[in-house]
């Protein structure tokens, strides 16, 4: 660090923003570090804290942390979030094009990179907007503002008749200045200021946010570029593969290497309590060898897991903290009718299509892990811990994998390579998961139990709901080195702390159990319960499906028993939340829907509809379905979806009809098909033979997205917002094609075909 | 040693027989386009042409390809002039992490070399031997049928011009 004006040395009595609010002084404190030397040393003024700064630059308060130009021009934006397919390499990009006045091509930008971006923790949450992209916002208008300040000083004009467009800033006869010649020594290595000083650009004149611009990534993936992970090849890489242990907890009995270590092209063979892991000069003779070597390897197994077929039952009697998230008494009359409901969802996979990859090196002293999970930082933090290395002896990069959706096998193959590199210093080592690998041993979605108890008066009005959900953790990410498979496989290795409830309001098995809806009597308990007999953490959303699955099942049931229609019934009860309102209108009329004309026919095809806010501060959506129901095998056909999402203000409007479109399938294909099968010791779901999603064959006829704009407004995170209102949308639809109600996922045609009875 | 032609290019690798053609591709040849994503046959990520049929390459050996023609992503374009169906992608946006796009795009390829009108029902039942997670099923069928498209204007520019 070489800067010498640091903000830290502004004078705490004369803000930045003081100046500016002073009226153009501002060059003082930006262009030239002897006018800030020369400042007094103002005595500390008692005044009220500053409000907090926007977004992500709450962690990291410094402009040059997030935007970087040099004297040439090149303009690098830093974000500590990574690009996991859902297109923010793009968005981020736009937001700061926009807010610097540069075009869209002149930016580049870094991704998470422990020796280079902010620390931003997980991309996770549909956050990246809202923590990265509002930081990028604000850093990008208050740089713009500081050249144009310097740029002003330079031609001695009045500021306010310079704009920064088009990568120049430009005075009012036509001068031009590039953005380089103005960024001399160290002008955006100070703190930002708060979001009331940001001269954000006025909606109305957005050039490059709100525009669909084609992805910055997709041209490489469809034409064999080096767009992965799994496509990166340092010079001098051996390829690794771990045999895993054939079950949770199973010891490494015995197992004889010598001969593994004679195979052709073999380096190694790396046997580590219950780690046992092989080293090949080429992929396949790493593969044929792992093979080898896990036929040699002999286990002791136990059983450790519920049955399966009964765990609905025997999830909500097991050991549980209560946490009480909503306890409100009000004035409602006695109900008219109620309903008594219960509703389940078994473990679900990520089930990335790619299985994880790690790659890493340990040279000089320096571990470099490349990978592809979501938070570079916490796993610095695990690989330091797991090979007991100091923190700044481990960098940790970024690199794009298959998409993850949450906590996948990501983390584990980063810390496998890593653990191997350690103990073969010198050489870059690729660890390349197989399939069984990545079904068996990522962490799952916890199943879940949901009950409700809600009331009806006699007008149709809720008068009370009482609502409970039972569910292990959903998180036990790194941390430490602890929540790895390596960690907790090695000798003398590391234990998973004992996971804890994230708070709400995003919450984790509770995520969303707050309904949107107005009722007087309110009553949530969260169950923690982390038995944690199956391996388990964060899948897109956490709880929000299965909660709004539950809570958007649970309301089409008392429209019906109230003979309401279930858009009716549903606006009737958000008319406090004139977006929601909006938002459900929209997916009802662009779907066509028709009052009435859709309760239980019991035709075999049926409409449904859902909303929900995902956890009740990002982004809305309601989602509109229909199905059909083949009498005959009970399989569930999707004929089409029709979904209204408000975002806040639209960053790239294709960009979020993607994410939108592509969770109402995933979500369908969690619905109808999805379950993880376990026995007593094994898991069975070992392959996609045994794991069923979605195929090209059954996905909907047509998906539809409406995108409501909010121009100015803040941005709301989308990436989960569709997965919950879409599975509750099937079942009702399902309800409506079939006249029977079914509250255990997954939709699977063996079960419709029982609730039909057919 | 293995003689292949990828691409319409002779190569020789050293390998044993019984490796998979995947594995020539990625870990020999040093290509992108195939991915690893089963090894099963299962999900299609891996899919390339031989001699225009859509196969796994993740279960095919090097020791059975001799004399016969290898196509994958690479053969189809590149990144400045890429192909009819990396064009389609690129234009309907038709990826999300984009892992299992490669392996569609091949057996889409594959779908348009035998039959260059295809209907929704003909592109869903063809593509249903492919895995995609993300959810970019009706984006990837808009796609091939937008490829198809292009297919058929350029067949009738040439043989105007002919």
């Amino acid at each position: 660090m070489t800067n010498k004006i640091k903000s830290a040395k502004l004078p705490s009595g004369l803000s930045r923003r003081a100046l500016i609010a002073n009226g153009g002084a501002l060059v003082v404190g930006f262009s030239l570090s002897d006018a800030l030397a020369q400042a007094p040393e103002a005595p500390p003024v008692a005044a009220a804290p500053p409000p907090p700064l926007p977004g992500s630059l709450r962690v990291a308060p410094m402009i040059d942390a997030w935007i970087r130009i040099d004297a040439a021009g090149k303009i690098t934006v830093l974000t500590g979030k990574v690009e996991i397919g859902q297109g923010v390499k793009t968005a981020l990009r736009q937001v700061a094009a926009e807010h610097l006045g540069v075009p869209l091509g002149s930016v580049t930008l870094v991704t998470a990179d422990t020796a280079r971006t902010v620390n931003e923790g997980y991309t996770a949450g549909s956050q990246t907007l809202q923590d990265s992209g509002t930081a990028i916002m604000h850093a990008a208008a208050q740089a713009r503002e500081i050249l144009i300040k310097i740029a002003a000083d330079k031609l001695g004009v009045d500021a306010a008749t310079l704009k920064a467009e088009d990568g120049f800033v430009v005075a009012a006869d036509g001068k031009r200045l590039g953005l380089g010649e103005l960024v001399a020594g160290d002008v955006l290595k100070v703190k930002a200021e708060p979001a009331t000083a940001s001269k954000l650009r006025d909606p109305k004149s957005y050039k490059v946010i709100g525009k669909s611009v084609q992805r910055v990534d997709i041209p490489d993936k469809v034409t064999g570029g080096a767009a992965f992970i799994q496509d990166f090849r340092p010079e001098g890489m051996l390829h690794a593969r771990v045999v895993r242990p054939p079950s949770y907890g199973a010891k490494l009995a015995s197992v004889d290497t010598a001969r593994i270590e004679t195979l052709p092209g073999v380096r190694g063979v790396i046997r580590d309590g219950n780690f046992l892991a092989v080293i090949a000069v080429r992929e396949f003779q790493a593969v044929k060898a792992m093979e080898q070597l896990a036929a040699a390897a002999k286990w002791s197994e136990q059983p450790t897991m519920p049955e399966q077929a009964s765990f609905a039952a025997w999830l909500p009697a097991q050991d549980k903290r209560a946490i009480p998230i909503r306890d409100v008494k009000g004035d409602a009359p006695a109900p008219a009718k109620t309903l008594d409901l219960e509703y389940f969802r078994p473990y679900h996979m990520h089930g990335s299509i790619g299985p994880s990859c790690g790659v890493a090196q340990f040279k000089d002293g320096d571990m470099t892990v490349w990978a592809c999970s979501q938070g570079m930082f916490p796993l610095q933090d695990a690989v330091a811990q797991l090979i007991r290395l100091p923190k700044d002896k481990v960098r940790c990069i970024h690199l794009e994998g298959s998409g993850c959706y949450g906590h996948n096998g990501a983390d584990d193959a980063a810390a496998d390579a890593a653990y191997i590199a350690f103990k073969m210093p010198g050489v870059p080592i690729r660890v390349q998961w197989m399939r069984a690998d990545e079904h068996l041993w990522e962490p799952y979605g916890a199943g879940m139990v949901m009950r409700v108890k809600a009331g009806i008066d006699a007008k149709g009005m809720l008068t009370g709901w009482d609502y409970e959900v039972f569910t292990d953790t959903h998180s036990t990410r790194p941390g430490g080195a602890g929540s790895t498979l390596v960690g907790q496989s090695i000798e003398n290795g590391f234990k998973l702390p004992a996971p804890q409830p994230a708070p709400q309001p995003n919450g984790s098995g509770d995520r969303n159990i707050i309904p949107p809806y107005k009722v007087a009597n309110l009553r949530l308990i969260h169950n923690f319960q982390p038995h944690m007999k199956l391996r388990v953490s964060a899948l897109r959303g956490l709880g929000a499906y299965s909660n709004v699955f539950a809570i958007e099942s649970a309301m089409d049931e008392l429209a019906a028993v109230a003979g309401e229609d279930p858009v009716a019934f549903r606006l009737k009860h958000l008319v406090h939340d004139a977006r929601a309102t909006d938002c459900v209108k929209l997916a009802a009329e662009k779907f066509g829907w028709k009052a009435g004309a859709v309760t239980g026919r019991g035709n075999g095809r049926g409409q449904g509809v859902a909303y929900s806010r995902y956890k009740g501060l990002a982004g809305y959506c309601a989602v509109a379905v229909e199905v059909e129901v083949d009498q005959e095998t009970g399989r569930v056909r999707l004929v089409r979806a029709v979904a209204a999402a408000d975002s806040g203000t639209v960053v790239n409007p294709d960009g979020i009809k993607n994410q939108i479109e592509g969770g109402i399938i995933q979500s369908a294909s969690w619905t109808i098909h999805e379950q993880v099968s376990f026995d007593r010791t094994r898991v069975l779901s070992r392959d996609w033979s045994r794991y069923p999603i979605l195929r090209f064959s059954e996905t909907f006829e047509s998906v539809e997205v409406h995108v409501i704009d909010r121009p100015g407004t803040p941005f709301l995170g989308t990436g989960e917002a569709s997965q919950g209102p879409t599975g509750a949308a099937i079942a009702n639809a399902l309800f409506h094609a079939t006249g029977q109600r079914i509250r255990a996922l997954p939709f699977t045609a063996p079960r419709v075909k029982a609730a039909i009875g057919v | 040693m293995a003689k292949l032609s990828i691409n319409g290019r002779a190569v020789e690798v050293d390998v044993e027989a019984d490796t998979p053609l995947l594995y020539v591709l990625r870990d020999d040849l040093k290509m992108n386009g195939a991915k690893f994503g089963c090894g099963l046959g299962q999900c299609g990520a891996c899919t390339v042409l031989v001699d225009d049929k859509a196969v796994f390459s993740c279960m095919v050996p090097v020791s059975v390809l001799e004399g016969r023609k290898v196509t994958t992503l690479e053969g189809l374009g590149t990144i400045d002039k890429p192909g009819p169906l990396q064009r389609a992608f690129i234009e309907e946006q038709a990826a999300q992490c984009g892992y299992c796009t490669a392996g569609i795009l091949m057996r889409a390829e594959g779908l348009l070399r035998e039959n260059r009108r295809p209907t929704d029902a003909q592109i869903r039942e063809r593509l249903s031997a492919n895995l995609c997670r993300c959810g970019t099923h009706n984006r990837v069928i808009k796609a091939v049928k937008r490829a198809a498209e292009y297919l058929r204007t350029a067949a009738t520019t040439d043989s105007n011009r002919t």
